[in-house]
């Protein structure tokens, strides 16, 4: 319904603007600013320390916020609680930690829309439908899993609500080139399906070549901004963090 | 006369604070400095105690040792007793968070007060050790009585100026260090565990000197001599309320607290009897109210740790 | 043999339950709020005697009047955390454990003005010991076995069913995340308290019923019920109770080799011997 509308007139669906803040009293985020446009893939490299979890937890609300504002869906929503956030639909897989180890994959699941209501069956389809692999292994404690299986119970959890954003920190963090094109692949297919992504990415090169724009955050700011290929071509990024 | 009543009971009053800060002062070193949670402390007081009697007093045919050596020998052997039992338990517990170590040393406590009660030959039994020599006994009461209060000010005095010392050397910045920043304290790996079992040794052995104090003093000691949760408690309400990791607010805390405490039962003794024993339970009550009120209220202390010394927040103040 | 089992195995068993229940409690309280929790004991000692003042004021029977006590125990418990322990939630949280070391102080207090510090029983019935084959039992050792069976087997169904149970455990498991997904951590803080302080009063009321009542019962068997958490591993429900059992077993086959007196000492060398050989417990729990 909507969905061909936006795509007449595009309107962003999100907008972090000269975002400042951090965690304490001195602030990491220096000015950020960024665009995700529905049903796009949107990709933050930079190098480590740069600042680029803490951008993503700023629009999550996870960090305080001195000045700039977060509009999603064209609603302002600098400040709100991530719980709030959450409802608004905006999920959000954290770094490190993404998983409860102690709980079965089907719980993680069912952790994921602790805030929904009602009959959770037609979800869990259309996760098991995502990932094919976490359906045999759906009474497997998360802590068992493989790497690679854990990012998917993860990112299965951030779905399970049917947000309109996901925010994906490092989902592909040390794994195989296998899983890390798989959860490239798994994103695309969730991008498919209406759901815009924003995600941090440690392996540049590759996250470049799959991503419809990036941006380059250095020192809790923006570098350089543009679409995957600019950005690859880019001979000054080449050098900054693709390792010529 | 009045007077004279009056100038004893403010010496004993005087004597038992010492005593008290320098069990408040061990607890510094242990929770202000070093941030370990020591629950019990009466049983480190108690095996000084019950050390340096039996190194001091006459033989009994119903006791081991009895040793009559040298007060200041007993004293010695106290702080060795205490420190000796503080070890393991530190080796075992230091790893984990404080949780762990209050319970062992509540256990520990425990344990030490069930072989006192269990073994006569070592305890004296129900009727425990008598004839303990104290400093200066032979004097006339008002005036031993005195000059013990002042040896134990001095005691007092001796063992602060060498917390200080410890605290301002490199040793004292590095537990600080520690206590307040724990992710570049296991940065700092097996040292870490080495400086921490050093503070609650050292604590724990202060600890020990202060209950050898408080036996010579007495010049007897039973099992039940002393309630070992109301002694631990008391130092604790002491050192937080005077303001951990502050030697002085140590001793300020210990002089206040004791004073509350005396003067309550002061006061539960004018009731009449009925109440009376009622009231002895009131007094805890009240006690541990206090405490919640001070960890709520004024958690950094009436004496905050010098500002500056403190780099993150270990007791933050309240808002 | 059947000396064997009726004077050291069934008692073991009996006492190893208690502990259970009160162990369960601290390792709720260790594992979902992080702190272990000093005040335990006396609260299991405060349940006792408010079941206790039921069958008086009430007129009840002493089973009857335990619901009532689990009751009011467990608003107890969630009333000292909205009192004392809340406003400590932002602090480093050893200072709740202070906290609740003076708490204990302060429960105990209580029941000692309200009720004086001489030993008190529930009813003066003897109840003569029934044969099952070997086995002697007396009815209220059968119905400590029943009621902390049925306690168990309820909150093991609640947190692995139910939807706030799955909440509990997911902020047991990891805080942040359970957050992440709109958890309301006041809410599993305010449940945590009333399972905690309603099972505290039955492990209290099991140890009233089959000894006696003393001011100081729970404040003793506290070290056992926190040797029972740390050996079935911290966080583990199920480990709690099995850490019960073999702690309640030890202190009671203890006397086979220890004098009597250092039973309850027992505990303790099992607790530092835990931590020195597998600090996470039998089901391996969380090492804070
Ligand atoms: N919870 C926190 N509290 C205080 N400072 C933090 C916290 N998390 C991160 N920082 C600091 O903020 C800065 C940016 O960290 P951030 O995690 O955003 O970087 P990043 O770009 O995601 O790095 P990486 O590639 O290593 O994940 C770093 O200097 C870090 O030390
Ligand atoms: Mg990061």
């Amino acid at each position: 319904m909507s969905a061909t509308a936006a795509r007449d007139r595009p309107q962003p669906i999100l907008i972090m603007h000269q975002v400042r803040g951090g965690y304490g009293d001195a602030d990491i985020l220096q000015g950020v600013s960024l665009t995700v446009m529905p049903q796009e893939i949107v990709v933050i490299v930079g190098p480590n320390g740069a600042g680029k979890s803490t951008a993503m937890k700023a629009v999550f609300g996870l960090v305080r916020i001195r000045s700039g504002a977060i509009v999603f869906d064209g609603e302002d929503i600098t400040g709100w609680s991530p719980d709030r956030i959450v409802r608004r639909g905006i999920s959000y897989v954290p770094q490190v930690d993404n998983v409860f180890r102690e709980m079965t994959v089907h719980e993680n699941l069912e952790m994921g829309a602790f805030l929904a209501k009602g009959d959770l069956s037609a979800a869990f389809d259309r996760i098991y439908a995502l990932f094919p692999d976490l359906k045999a292994k759906r009474h497997a404690l998360a802590g068992d899993l493989s790497g690679g299986q854990r990012q998917m119970v993860a990112i299965g959890r951030a779905l399970m609500l049917e947000p309109q954003l996901l925010l994906l920190d490092e989902p592909t963090a040390g794994l195989s080139p296998k899983y890390m094109q798989q959860i490239f692949q798994i994103c695309r297919d969730v991008r498919d399906s209406g759901v815009s992504i924003l995600l941090v990415e440690q392996h540049a090169k590759q996250a470049l070549a799959f991503c419809d724009r990036g941006y380059v955050l250095a020192t809790g700011a923006n570098r350089h901004e543009g679409s995957g290929r600019e950005l690859l071509e880019n001979p000054e990024i080449a050098q900054m963090f693709l390792g010529g | 006369m009045a007077s004279i009543g009056l100038i004893n009971y403010a010496t004993f009053m005087g004597t038992m604070i010492g005593i008290y800060g320098v069990l408040a002062l061990g607890l510094n070193i242990q929770w202000g400095v070093t941030g370990l949670f020591n629950a019990g402390i009466a049983g480190f007081f108690a095996v000084g105690a019950y050390l340096s009697a039996l190194i001091t007093a006459s033989p009994s045919p119903e006791r081991i040792m009895g040793w009559e050596l040298p007060v200041a020998v007993g004293w010695l052997g106290a702080m060795a007793g205490a420190a000796l039992i503080a070890w393991p338990i530190g080796r075992i517990c230091l790893r984990f968070r404080s949780d762990y170590l209050a319970i062992a040393t509540i256990g520990v406590a425990e344990v030490i007060r069930l072989v006192l009660r269990t073994e006569e030959g070592l305890s004296g039994g129900a009727r425990g050790i008598t004839g303990v020599p104290r400093p200066f006994g032979g004097l006339e009461y008002s005036l031993s009585q005195f000059a013990y209060f002042a040896l134990v000010i001095a005691v007092l005095l001796v063992v602060y100026w060498a917390l200080e010392r410890q605290l301002a050397a490199p040793w004292g910045r590095m537990m600080k260090a520690i206590r307040d920043n724990e992710q570049a304290a296991a940065a700092m790996g097996k040292n870490v565990e080495k400086r921490r079992l050093e503070a609650f040794v050292l604590g724990a052995a202060v600890m020990g000197l202060a209950g050898a104090l408080y036996v010579h003093f007495m010049r007897a000691i039973t099992p039940e001599a002393i309630d070992p949760m109301i002694a631990t408690f008391l130092v604790w309400i002491m050192l937080i309320l005077g303001g951990s990791g502050n030697n002085r607010g140590a001793i300020l805390g210990a002089i206040i607290v004791w004073i509350i405490w005396s003067m309550s039962e002061f006061i539960t003794d004018q009731l009449p009897a009925e109440i009376a024993t009622q009231a002895k339970y009131i007094r805890v009550f009240l006690i541990g109210l206090m405490l919640q009120l001070i960890l709520r209220f004024r958690p950094e202390g009436l004496l905050p740790e010098e500002s500056g010394q403190r780099t993150s927040p270990h007791l933050p103040p309240s808002r | 043999m059947m000396e064997f089992l009726n004077f050291y195995v069934v008692p073991g068993i009996v006492t190893g339950s208690i502990y259970a229940l009160g162990a369960i409690g601290i390792t709720l309280i260790f594992g979902i709020l992080r702190f272990g929790h000093f005040a335990h004991g006396d609260l299991a000692t405060s349940g006792a005697y408010l079941a206790l003042g039921a069958t008086a004021l009430l007129g009840l029977t002493p089973w009857a009047a335990l619901p009532v006590a689990m009751l009011l125990t467990a608003l107890l418990a969630y009333g000292i955390h909205r009192l004392f322990y809340r406003h400590l939630e932002s602090r480093p949280k050893i200072l709740t454990v202070i906290a609740s070391l003076g708490i204990g102080m302060m429960l105990r207090s209580v029941v000692q003005v309200v009720w004086g510090v001489d030993p008190l029983a529930y009813g003066s019935g003897i109840a003569r010991a029934q044969a099952f084959g070997p086995l002697m039992l007396r009815p209220r050792e059968i119905a400590t076995l029943a009621l902390t069976l049925a306690l168990v087997a309820t909150l093991l169904a609640f947190l692995r069913y139910s939807k706030w149970g799955k909440a509990m455990r997911a902020m047991s498991d990891n805080p942040d995340l359970a957050r992440l997904c709109g958890v309301d951590n006041d809410g599993v803080t305010r449940l945590t308290w009333f399972i905690v302080g309603a099972l505290a009063a039955a492990s209290g009321f099991c140890l009233g019923i089959n000894t006696e009542l003393t001011t100081m019962m729970g404040w003793s068997a506290m070290l056992s019920m926190f040797a029972a958490a740390v050996l079935g591993g911290v966080g583990r429900v199920e480990g709690a109770v099995v850490g019960g059992l073999v702690i309640g077993l030890a202190e009671e086959l203890s006397v086979l080799v220890v004098p009597s007196p250092y039973k309850s000492a027992t505990a303790f060398v099992i607790l530092l011997a835990i931590l020195l050989l597998r600090p996470q417990g039998i089901f391996k729990g969380k090492v804070l």
